[in-house]
């Protein structure tokens, strides 16, 4: 892949005034955002704000929605879900080569799979791995296809938090080695601020707040300065913490 | 007692000895293992306890005189009627036709049944078409439709199968279309991110992900074949298995009908064995309560 500082100035998603509605309301009301190439971002918002949508969207996967605007997105794009939609009757190594083909096709794979510490268990049945072990495999499935951007829908809402901040070094490392674009909903704050360099706040169908978080990685969350970009997003959230 | 057994097999805390076991029963009964629900290791050859045991019943009855030879002969009757069949060439000859009817109305069922059930699943149209129709020729009896079947195809082989294919294709195509509409929406959703073709969609994730409900359908359909056999074969044959039983019927050979009846059980007993191995090849990434 080109060096990054190349591509930060071309923008690899653009959306203008982008529209969508499910049964007459309104879930994203016109929405204009770039995202540059190579950047990592996180798309907060609560339960219901259109975060998915608007990934649905990205993704092309918004086949029966009404909508409007204009977008365009990479040719290459992967997505990885919440769960990790491992096709249970393929052993590992074929999940991961899931739509891709070639002759390097499987040992792209296996490097993949050593990529997320999975080598060795090529021949695994997915209900032989662990909740962590699975996505594990679903972000090497993503990888394999070398993409320019990398949806991902809140990938580690269901895994346990011990695991969680593994993946968080995991996928941060990734991002580091292969510089896709990523745009990473969820709705935890830690998580979009321990991860991203830019964290969106998607309020009632619009972007509600544009940060970007310019601390050094790897980031702790002791870190007492970015306590400060977290109540910033806590209150374009609506939430304020007590500390009484 | 029970709890003692199980106890000491157990691996799970600590030591394997006896005394902790025991240690652990005299306390408070707190920390006892739970009751297991799934049913446990399966038996040794399990699915023969059951007929060698009716099978020694029988002999008992018959050594003893309890039985009416007339009306159940002894087991060994059984078999040497068995023997002079087969040595005299009439058994081969009406197993063979048997089995070549069985075989080629399952053929032509389960090849209309996969059909039509991926040509329904998959394409609304077909769907519109097929569903309806297949339903609807579920709701008439099969077996109603042998006079009609006579006058079209004579009363010779052709028409044997054809009551046999329509026996089998039925349960084949609803379970198999059942399983194709059944298919996680999630699975579609990732076939398209990952830019799947629609034929890939089709052999990677369609026919694979409805294989369960398949064989579900198969098995029912290997049943159904042998049904609608026994049946033709008695009322409108002039050859084959149940054309032997029912002769022996009219001249009150009760041990030629349980040489017949033997042989459909050993059919059906070795075809469903059979679907069973392939199944669990085929599916063997399914880890179920039979495992």
């Amino acid at each position: 892949m080109a060096p990054n500082t190349e591509q930060l100035t071309r923008p690899a998603v653009q959306l203008r005034s982008l529209t969508r509605s499910f049964a007459g309301r309104t879930v994203l009301d016109g929405i204009d955002l770039d995202l540059p190439a190579g950047q990592f971002t996180a798309l907060l918002g609560h339960s219901g704000s259109g975060k998915s949508t608007l990934l649905r969207a990205i993704a092309g996967l918004d086949h029966d929605v009404t909508g409007s605007g204009r977008l365009t997105a990479p040719g290459r794009v992967s997505v990885v879900f919440q769960d990790s939609r491992l096709l249970p009757w393929r052993r590992v190594l074929d999940n991961v080569l899931l739509g891709t083909d070639g002759k390097d096709a499987a040992a792209k794979g296996r490097s993949a799979l050593a990529e997320v510490g999975l080598a060795g268990r090529e021949r695994a049945w997915p209900n032989e791995l662990s909740g962590g072990e699975a996505q594990r495999a679903a972000l090497a499935r993503s990888l394999v296809r070398e993409p320019e951007l990398l949806l991902a829908d809140e990938p580690f809402g269901a895994l346990d938090a011990l695991t969680r901040i593994k993946m968080h070094n995991l996928l941060r490392e990734l991002w580091e080695r292969h510089r896709p674009s990523v745009l990473l909903v969820t709705h935890d704050v830690d998580e979009a601020i321990v991860l991203a360099d830019r964290v969106l706040v998607l309020d009632q169908g619009r972007i509600g707040l544009d940060l970007t978080i310019d601390r050094p990685h790897p980031r702790s969350y002791r870190d007492p300065l970015l306590g400060e970009y977290r109540e910033r997003l806590l209150a374009a959230l609506g939430v304020t913490e007590d500390h009484a | 007692m029970t709890t003692t057994t199980t106890a000491s097999t157990a691996t799970g805390t600590g030591s394997t000895t006896a005394a902790p076991v025991k240690d652990r029963e005299e306390g408070h009964g707190t920390r006892r293992r739970r009751r297991s629900l799934s049913p446990g290791r399966s038996l040794p050859a399990s699915r023969l306890v059951g007929p060698a045991v009716l099978l020694a019943l029988w002999a008992g009855a018959s050594a003893a005189g309890r039985l009416d030879p007339g009306a159940i002969p002894a087991p060994w009757t059984v078999l040497r009627t068995a023997g002079h069949l087969w040595t005299a060439g009439t058994l081969p000859t009406d197993i063979l036709t048997s089995l070549e009817r069985a075989a080629y109305g399952f053929a032509i069922g389960l090849t209309a049944g996969v059909a039509l059930a991926l040509a329904s699943g998959l394409s609304r149209i077909g769907e519109a078409l097929i569903d309806g129709t297949v339903n609807l020729n579920r709701a008439i009896p099969t077996l109603g439709l042998i006079p009609l079947f006579i006058l079209w195809l004579g009363i010779g082989e052709s028409f044997k199968i054809a009551i046999i294919a329509i026996v089998v294709y039925i349960p084949i195509y609803l379970n198999t279309h059942a399983a194709l509409s059944g298919i996680d929406s999630r699975f579609v959703e990732l076939a398209e991110v990952q830019g799947l073709s629609r034929w890939a969609f089709i052999r990677q994730i369609v026919i694979p992900g409805a294989l369960p409900g398949f064989f579900v359908g198969l098995r029912l359909g290997v049943t159904g074949s042998w049904l609608g056999l026994v049946v033709l074969e008695q009322i409108n044959a002039t050859s084959g298995l149940g054309y032997m039983m029912f002769q022996a019927q009219n001249y009150g050979q009760s041990d030629v009908i349980l040489v017949g009846l033997l042989v459909y059980g050993v059919f059906g007993l070795v075809s469903d064995s059979t679907v069973r191995l392939i199944e669990r090849r085929v599916l063997s990434w399914r880890r179920t309560l039979s495992s």
